[in-house]
C-alpha cells in the first residue's frame, strides 16, 4: 500500500531536502516554517498487465464494441501510438506500447486483417530514430513492420498525407493524418504520464498539422488553461475536445487504449531520489554521496549521456480501452489517484528543482528554452485549483541552464534564442511578430521532415507554455544558471538558493512563505 | 595531542546529513519501526559458511575450553548415540546459562557444529547486539516461549528438515529454585512434525557454576548424561511424546543419583522421583532439594572467610 503525498512543514529537526539541479542534485536547508510537498509513493502495478490489456480490449468502455468484433478481413487498420516524449524517462522494456500493440495485432491477426499500418503520432516533434522505435515497440513489431514501410511517422508537413476534416463551431481547422482518417478503424495507443495526456488530445494533436495545432497551441489558450492538468479548466483541452468530437462526427472510428504508469521512476541505484530524506538508510546516503560527488567531477557531456541512458522501472498501473471520452475519464482518475497531493493555500515563493529531462530533450540537450518550459510550463502547471504560488509571487528554478543546444534536434531553437529572445521575451509579441516566419521556413520544414529536428515553430510553443506562469508570477529566478542564458530569457540568476530567497524578498516582501515542490516522482498539487 | 584535536576529528564532529543519519521532522509521525528483533530476528547470516567457520574457531578456541574449565563435565551415555547419524533434537533440563556452551562442547563432533540452539526470543533477542552475539556464538535461533508462534516453530522445523540438529530446553527457562519445571510440548511437537529423534540429556551441577540471578561464576563439577533416543512413531501424539521426554529425564536424573539398574527398576515400577520435586511450600521444596555441593566448590568454600569475620 503506497503512502499518500503530504505537505511537510520544515522545523529544526527537518533534514535538508533534495533538489534536482539538471544532471545533479543539491541538498537544501530551507528556513523554518517553509513547506515541502512530498509526492505519493508509487501505486501498485498491475499483476498481469498482458491479461489486463486483453480484458480491456474485450470489455471496452463507453459506446464501443469489443475489439475482436471490429476486426474484419479486408479492412484498413491503423494503429497510432505516442512518440518519444512519453514516458519520462523512457521505460524499461517492455514498453506499454509494445505490450498493447502486440495484443491489438494478435486480435487483428485472429480477425484476418491484412492492411495494417503503424503511425507514430509525433505532431510537430522530431521523428524517432530506429533504435527509439525498436525500444518502444519491441523487436517483434519493429522487424515485422519497419522493413516493409508499414511503420510510419506522422508528417505534419506532407500535404498528400493530410486530410482536412472541417472546422469546429469555433472556426478551428481540423486537419489530421490521411491514413488514420481514412482507415476503417484507428486504434490509438497512449501512455498517460500526467493528466494532460490522452483523451481527444491524442489524435487531435498527435496526428494533426500545423494548420490545426495553431488553434490551441497559442498564447491565449495557454494563458486560459488553469491548468493543463485539469481538463475541465483547460482551454487547451477544450479546443482538443471540440476537434476530437468533429473527428468522430466525420466518421473516423477511434478505438482508444490508454495506459497509466505508477511513479516508480528511477532504478534502485537512484532509489534515494524517491525517498523522503529522513527515511534514507545508510545505502541511500552512500548512493547519494557517491552519485553527487562523482557528478561534480564528471564532464557535462558524460553526465548527460549517463542520465539519458537511464531507463525507468515504472510499471503499468491501469489500462482501459474503448470510446475516447469514457476511457479518458477513467484514465484521469488513475492519474489523480497516483499524483494528487492536497495543499492548503498558495505561497509567496515556490522552488522547483528541475531535472535533466523534459518531454522534448529525450536523448538530447536540455537547452535554456526547454528549461524555461519545464519550470514555467510544466512544473508551474502541475496544479489543480489554484497555482501553488500566489499571483505576484516568485518562482525559483534550480538548473544549470547551459547555453547549449542540440543542432540536430533543435535547430530552430538556436535561432529563436539568438534572434527572437534577444528582441523580446513577451509571448504575445513573439507570436505576432515571429511565429509564422519560423513555422513556414523551408529549411526547418526540410529538417523536420527528413532529419530528426523539431518543427520550426516548436520553440515558440515552448515559450507559449510559459505564458501562464509569466502572466501570474512577478519574478523568475534561476539558481545556478548560466548568467547570459538566464538574462537572455529575461529572468534573474542567483548563485545560491539563499541568494535567490533574498532576491525574492525584494519582490514579495520580508519573511515570505516558501514551498518546495519535491520532485521526483511526479505529482499534482491540489491547491485549495 | 588530544583526540579532539586529531586531524579530521573536528571535521568528523561537524559532519551532517547525508554523512550522518538524517533527523526526523518533528511534524511527521514516526511509523512503527519494522520489528527485526525477537522472533522476527533474521539468523540466516549466522548459518552462512563464513559465520560457521568463525564459530568453529570461537567454539573450539574459547567457548568449549572455558566451559570445561568452569564446569569440569563428566559425560556419560554417549554410547547410546552411536547408531544415530541424523539430525536430532537434544532436550535437556535447564539450570544455568552455562548449560548451552557446556552441552555444545560435549556434543559428539558430528553434531557439535551443525546444531542450532532454541533460545528465548524475549530474552536473547531483545537487543540487536545480544541477538547478533548469541546468533553467532551459540548459533541461537529465536523461539517464542511465552505463546505459540508459528514463525519460530516453522523456522526450527525447517532447519531440522535442512539437516540441522536442535538443542532445546523444554522447561522454557532456567529453574528458579533448583527443581525441574514442567515441560512444554515444543520439542515433542517438532519431533512429531519432522520425525526426528529426541535425545534427552540430564545436566547436573551447572547451577552451582552460575545459578539464575547469580552474578558470580564459580568452579564446580558437573555431570551430563545422554539418554536413549526417543523416536516418534506414526500417529504419536505430541503430548504423549512430551511426557516420555520428561519421564526419560527423570530416569536419567535418578540414574545419576543412584545407578542405572536401580533407576531402571524404579522406572519399571513407576516410582522414579520426579525432577519437579514435591508439591509443597517453597521452603519445603528448598529443604528437600538438599545441598548438592560438588567437591571442587566445597574446597573453594573452605577457603572463603566465614561470616561474621571477627
Amino acid at each position: 500500500m503506497s503512502r499518500p503525498g503530504f505537505v511537510l512543514e520544515v522545523d529544526r529537526s527537518t533534514p535538508p531536502t533534495l533538489c534536482w539541479h539538471g544532471e545533479g542534485f543539491k541538498l537544501l536547508r530551507l528556513p523554518e516554517g517553509s513547506r515541502i510537498l512530498y509526492p505519493p509513493e508509487p501505486v501498485d502495478a498491475l499483476k498481469d498487465p498482458d491479461d489486463a490489456i486483453r480484458q480491456a480490449l474485450l470489455h471496452p468502455e463507453g459506446d464501443m464494441a469489443p475489439l475482436p468484433t471490429l476486426m474484419k478481413a479486408g479492412m484498413r487498420l491503423t494503429i497510432a501510438f505516442d512518440d518519444i516524449s512519453l514516458p519520462l524517462p523512457p521505460m524499461e522494456r517492455p514498453d506499454n506500447r509494445q505490450r498493447v500493440i502486440e495484443a491489438v495485432l494478435d486480435v487483428a491477426a485472429e480477425g484476418g486483417v491484412d492492411d495494417v499500418v503503424l503511425i507514430c503520432a509525433l505532431a510537430l516533434h522530431r521523428r524517432m530514430t530506429p533504435a527509439e522505435l525498436r525500444h518502444a515497440l519491441g523487436d517483434r513489431i519493429y522487424d515485422a513492420f519497419a522493413p516493409h514501410g508499414l511503420l510510419l511517422q506522422h508528417d505534419a508537413e506532407d500535404p498528400s498525407a493530410l486530410v482536412h476534416l472541417g472546422r469546429t463551431d469555433h472556426g478551428e481547422d481540423v486537419e489530421i493524418n490521411r491514413r488514420a482518417a481514412e482507415s476503417d478503424l484507428l486504434v490509438y495507443v497512449n501512455i498517460n504520464l500526467v493528466a494532460m495526456d490522452g483523451g481527444h488530445k491524442s489524435v487531435a494533436t498527435g496526428l494533426a498539422s500545423y494548420k490545426s495545432l495553431r488553434h490551441h497551441h497559442n498564447v491565449r489558450t495557454m494563458q486560459h488553461s488553469r491548468s493543463f492538468m485539469d481538463q475541465t479548466r483547460s482551454e487547451l483541452h477544450t479546443s482538443n475536445w471540440r476537434m476530437g468530437r468533429l473527428i468522430a462526427a466525420s466518421g473516423v472510428k477511434v478505438f482508444q487504449i490508454e495506459t497509466t504508469l505508477n511513479t516508480d521512476t528511477f532504478p534502485s541505484a537512484f532509489g534515494f531520489l524517491q525517498k523522503r530524506e529522513w527515511e534514507w538508510g545508510a545505502r541511500d546516503r552512500a548512493s547519494f554521496l557517491a552519485v553527487s560527488k562523482s557528478l561534480e567531477r564528471t564532464p557535462d557531456r558524460l553526465a548527460r549521456s549517463i542520465f539519458q541512458s537511464i531507463k525507468s522501472p515504472h510499471k503499468m498501473s491501469s489500462v482501459q480501452a474503448g470510446e475516447v471520452e469514457a476511457v479518458h475519464a477513467i484514465t484521469t482518475e488513475h492519474v489523480y489517484r497516483q499524483q494528487l497531493v492536497d495543499v492548503e493555500g498558495q505561497t509567496d515563493v515556490v522552488i522547483f528543482g528541475l531535472p535533466y529531462i523534459c518531454p522534448y530533450n529525450v536523448n538530447s540537450i536540455m537547452n535554456p528554452i526547454l528549461v524555461a518550459c519545464l519550470g514555467l510550463g510544466y512544473f508551474f502547471n502541475l496544479y489543480r485549483g489554484k497555482p501553488l504560488v500566489r499571483p505576484g509571487g516568485v518562482l525559483i528554478l534550480s538548473h544549470p541552464t547551459p547555453w547549449a543546444f542540440n543542432p540536430v534536434h533543435h535547430p530552430s531553437y538556436i535561432d529563436f534564442f539568438e534572434e527572437v529572445l534577444a528582441d523580446t521575451t513577451d509571448p504575445v509579441e513573439i507570436e505576432k511578430t515571429y511565429e509564422e516566419r519560423f513555422a513556414t521556413d523551408d529549411w526547418y520544414r526540410h529538417l523536420y521532415r527528413t532529419s530528426y529536428a523539431y518543427h520550426g515553430v516548436h520553440p515558440f510553443y515552448m515559450w507559449y507554455w510559459c505564458a501562464h506562469a509569466l502572466d501570474h508570477a512577478a519574478g523568475v529566478i534561476i539558481v545556478g544558471g548560466d548568467t547570459k542564458a538566464v538574462h537572455r530569457m529575461g529572468f534573474k540568476r542567483a548563485s545560491t538558493m539563499r541568494d535567490a530567497l533574498e532576491m525574492a524578498e525584494d519582490i514579495v516582501g520580508r519573511d515570505p512563505s516558501i514551498t518546495h515542490f519535491h520532485c521526483p516522482p511526479m505529482m499534482i498539487a491540489d491547491v485549495h | 595531542m588530544s583526540i579532539r584535536n586529531a586531524p579530521g576529528a573536528r571535521a568528523l564532529s561537524r559532519a551532517t546529513f547525508p554523512w550522518t543519519t538524517p533527523t526526523w521532522p518533528g511534524t511527521v509521525e514516526r511509523p512503527p519501526a519494522p520489528n527485526t528483533l525477537g522472533v522476527d530476528y533474521q539468523t540466516e547470516w549466522a548459518r552462512s559458511y563464513g559465520a560457521r567457520l568463525a564459530r568453529v574457531v570461537v567454539t573450539e578456541g574459547v567457548t568449549r575450553p572455558l566451559a570445561h574449565l568452569l564446569a569440569a563435565p563428566r559425560v556419560d551415555g554417549l554410547d547410546r548415540l552411536e547408531q544415530l547419524d541424523e539430525p536430532v533434537i537434544f532436550t535437556a533440563n535447564h539450570a544455568s546459562h552455562i548449560d548451552t556452551p557446556l552441552l555444545l562442547g560435549v556434543l559428539p563432533d558430528r553434531w557439535r557444529h551443525r546444531t542450532v540452539v532454541a533460545a528465548g526470543a524475549d530474552y536473547f533477542f531483545d537487543r540487536r547486539w545480544k541477538a547478533a552475539f548469541f546468533a553467532f556464538t551459540i548459533n541461537a535461533i529465536p523461539i517464542e516461549r511465552l505463546r505459540v508462534n508459528r514463525r519460530s516453530a516453522n523456522l526450527a522445523a525447517s532447519l531440522l528438515d535442512d539437516g540441522w540438529s536442535l538443542l532445546i530446553f523444554p522447561e522454557g527457562g532456567r529453574t528458579p529454585d533448583g527443581w525441574g519445571q514442567t515441560h512444554r510440548p515444543g520439542a515433542a511437537w517438532l519431533s512429531v512434525r519432522t520425525q526426528r529423534p529426541v535425545v534427552p540429556i540430564y545436566v547436573e551441577g551447572t547451577r552451582r557454576v552460575l545459578p539464575r540471578h547469580g552474578n558470580r561464576v564459580r568452579l564446580a563439577t558437573t555431570r551430563i548424561t545422554f539418554g536413549k533416543p526417543l523416536r516418534p512413531r506414526e500417529g504419536t501424539d505430541a503430548r504423549d511424546l512430551a511426557s516420555q521426554i520428561e519421564g526419560a529425564l527423570d530416569v536419567l536424573a535418578d540414574e545419576q543419583q543412584s545407578d542405572w539398574w536401580t533407576a531402571r527398576r524404579r522406572a519399571a515400577g513407576g516410582v522414579t522421583p520426579a525432577l519437579t520435586g514435591p508439591s509443597a511450600s517453597t521452603w519445603r521444596r528448598a529443604w528437600a532439594l538438599g545441598d548438592h555441593v560438588g567437591p571442587r566448590e566445597r574446597s573453594r568454600r573452605h577457603r572463603e572467610p566465614r561470616w561474621p569475620d571477627l
